[in-house]
């Protein structure tokens, strides 16, 4: 692979909540255009992670650099600048329910540019036709349904044209053809408009179809990176479980069966 | 059982970082408001509006009704008390009085803190648990500015209103009373309730309300952003944002009644 331009990259990024270490250790290169899964099984900090590429948490120690800047110590008006170029759509959707489906995609244009409202609306309806929701404006987010949600959270993600768009479990609570539209989608984007995306997820069918790169993140560390095939063809026994998803294996959720007796009768 | 020293201090430092969290909240807002014109950020003027609506226009009728009655009730304490003395006809200045001063202003804060401060804090609290809070923060919007400032100006310039009209709802009340219980004329009536009345007397219930205002608009959006934990957290937002709002108006209220009428004793 030639080598390109790196947008992303995580540096020995530790973050403690108190006594517990989410993240140990973190290192991460992201490089333009691709389409980069992070997985692992809930809990192992992949959400944690995204939030802190994001900017949204700061890291106990180590930093972070997005599109070249280290956003680790930014706040306020410049880390609002990285923001601007950058996308995310929610694991809930997170859509503004006081707006309607409309308002929720042109919010970021309203506000950060100085658009005529009638160009406003023409970008609108281009970012809903991209999610196949044009005509669906006028109506709130309560009256549509969750896989709608998605697609309208992710017009408002690329509103702002932005460099790198981060999916939060694009696919988790849908229907098998609704995942499969949403996984789609997030090719297609990336083709189209040929942006960089960072997708977290635990989905494996989605994994093996989208991704150009892979990393499994494990107990707060990044396990393995590489393409698909090579995680396929992983020798880490964690990797394979996972993939896999057998229940025996190196993640365990049941004791020895001396280690039980023990604890219990201490 | 938990050790009943530790329980304390664990409470006194959650209600100092409280504190602190308000005070905090409500120095941004000020930034917003004060600072935020120059570099071209204002609140949408279209957001303050809705919530001048919410939160003033929809009281109406519920303020209305409330101080109609403040009046009536106080009308007819008050005459029963005075007949013994043979001075019905200040029962008009003692009900115009106590609702400038007093009933007017905390009345109006009461309901305000009812309907408007725990719609708020359920509002954003169900933002903060549904990601839309850090959603907003993503797509570079900060939530003071967007959520905070049009809320906190509604209240400011609304409170003032409705207390300016219960004041005059609750004068009618009286007069109800006066003139078709305590057969006082009405034009006689009138003149009592105002004559007797000093300019101090409304404008320290306005200022009061305006303190209100402003402490109902922090407490509401700070316990809504502090959210946390689904919808069991917002219902406890909803609750404690009521319960904090009704102890401070009636400090604040018992320290600015101090501050305006007895500090010169």
């Amino acid at each position: 692979m030639e080598e390109r331009e790196t947008v992303i990259e995580v540096t020995d990024l530790v973050k403690k909540f108190g006594d517990r270490t989410v993240l140990n250790g973190v290192n991460l290169k992201i490089s333009k255009g691709e389409t980069f899964v992070i997985m692992g099984g809930s809990g192992c900090g992949k959400s944690t992670l995204l939030r802190h590429i994001i900017g949204n948490l700061k890291p106990t120690s180590g930093k972070v650099c997005l599109l070249g800047t280290d956003i680790t110590g930014l706040e306020g008006a410049q880390l609002d600048e990285i923001r601007k170029k950058i996308g995310m759509s929610f694991q809930s959707s997170a859509l503004f329910d006081s707006m309607t489906v409309g308002e929720n995609v042109s919010l970021p244009l309203r506000e950060h540019t100085v658009l005529e409202k009638n160009i406003i609306d023409i970008m609108v309806t281009m970012k809903l036709e991209l999610v196949g929701l044009r005509g669906f404006e006028d109506l709130m987010p309560s009256e549509i349904s969750g896989g709608m949600k998605k697609r309208v959270g992710l017009a408002r993600a690329i509103a702002m044209d932005p460099q790198i768009i981060f999916y939060d479990e694009p696919t988790a609570g849908l229907d098998p053809i609704m995942a499969a539209v949403i996984d789609r989608l997030i090719v297609d984007l990336s083709r189209k408009l040929s942006i960089t995306s960072v997708v977290v997820t635990h989905d494996m069918k989605s994994v093996m179809g989208i991704a150009d790169r892979i990393a499994m993140l494990h107990e707060g560390k990044v396990l393995e990176v590489g393409t698909p095939e090579e995680i396929r063809n992983s020798a880490n026994q964690t990797v394979r479980q996972f993939i896999n998803g057998s229940f025996d294996g190196p993640i365990s959720f049941f004791q020895q069966k001396d280690d039980y007796l023990e604890q219990l009768t201490g | 059982m938990r050790n009943p020293i530790a329980v304390t201090g664990e409470t006194a430092l959650d209600l100092i970082r409280q504190v602190r969290g308000i005070l905090a909240l409500f120095g941004n807002t000020l930034w917003w408001i004060v600072v935020g014109p120059f570099k071209g950020k204002t609140a949408g003027r279209q957001s303050i509006f809705q919530q001048m609506v919410f939160a003033g226009v929809q009281s109406v009728v519920i303020v209305f009704f409330i101080s109609l009655f403040t009046g009536i009730v106080i009308a007819m304490q008050s005459a029963y008390q005075l007949k013994q003395l043979g001075a019905v006809i200040y029962v008009a200045p003692m009900v115009s009085i106590s609702m400038a001063r007093e009933l007017g202003p905390v009345f109006v804060a009461l309901v305000v803190a009812g309907r408007v401060g725990s719609a708020i804090a359920a509002e954003l609290g169900t933002m903060k648990v549904s990601e839309q809070i850090e959603a907003l923060e993503t797509i570079a919007l900060d939530p003071v500015r967007f959520l905070v400032v049009p809320r906190f100006l509604a209240l400011l310039i609304m409170m003032p209103c409705l207390t300016v009209m219960a004041d005059m709802v609750g004068i009618l009340g009286g007069l109800i009373v006066g003139v078709f219980n305590l057969q006082i004329n009405m034009y006689r009536y009138l003149s009592f309730s105002f004559d007797l009345m000093e300019f101090k007397d409304v404008w320290t219930g306005l200022i009061k309300s305006v303190v209100f205002g402003t402490a109902i608009s922090m407490i509401a959006c700070y316990v809504g952003l502090d959210t946390r934990g689904g919808a069991e957290g917002v219902g406890k937002a909803t609750t404690m944002s009521v319960v904090i709002s009704f102890i401070m108006i009636i400090l604040i209220d018992c320290v600015l009644t101090g501050v305006f009428f007895f500090s010169e004793m």
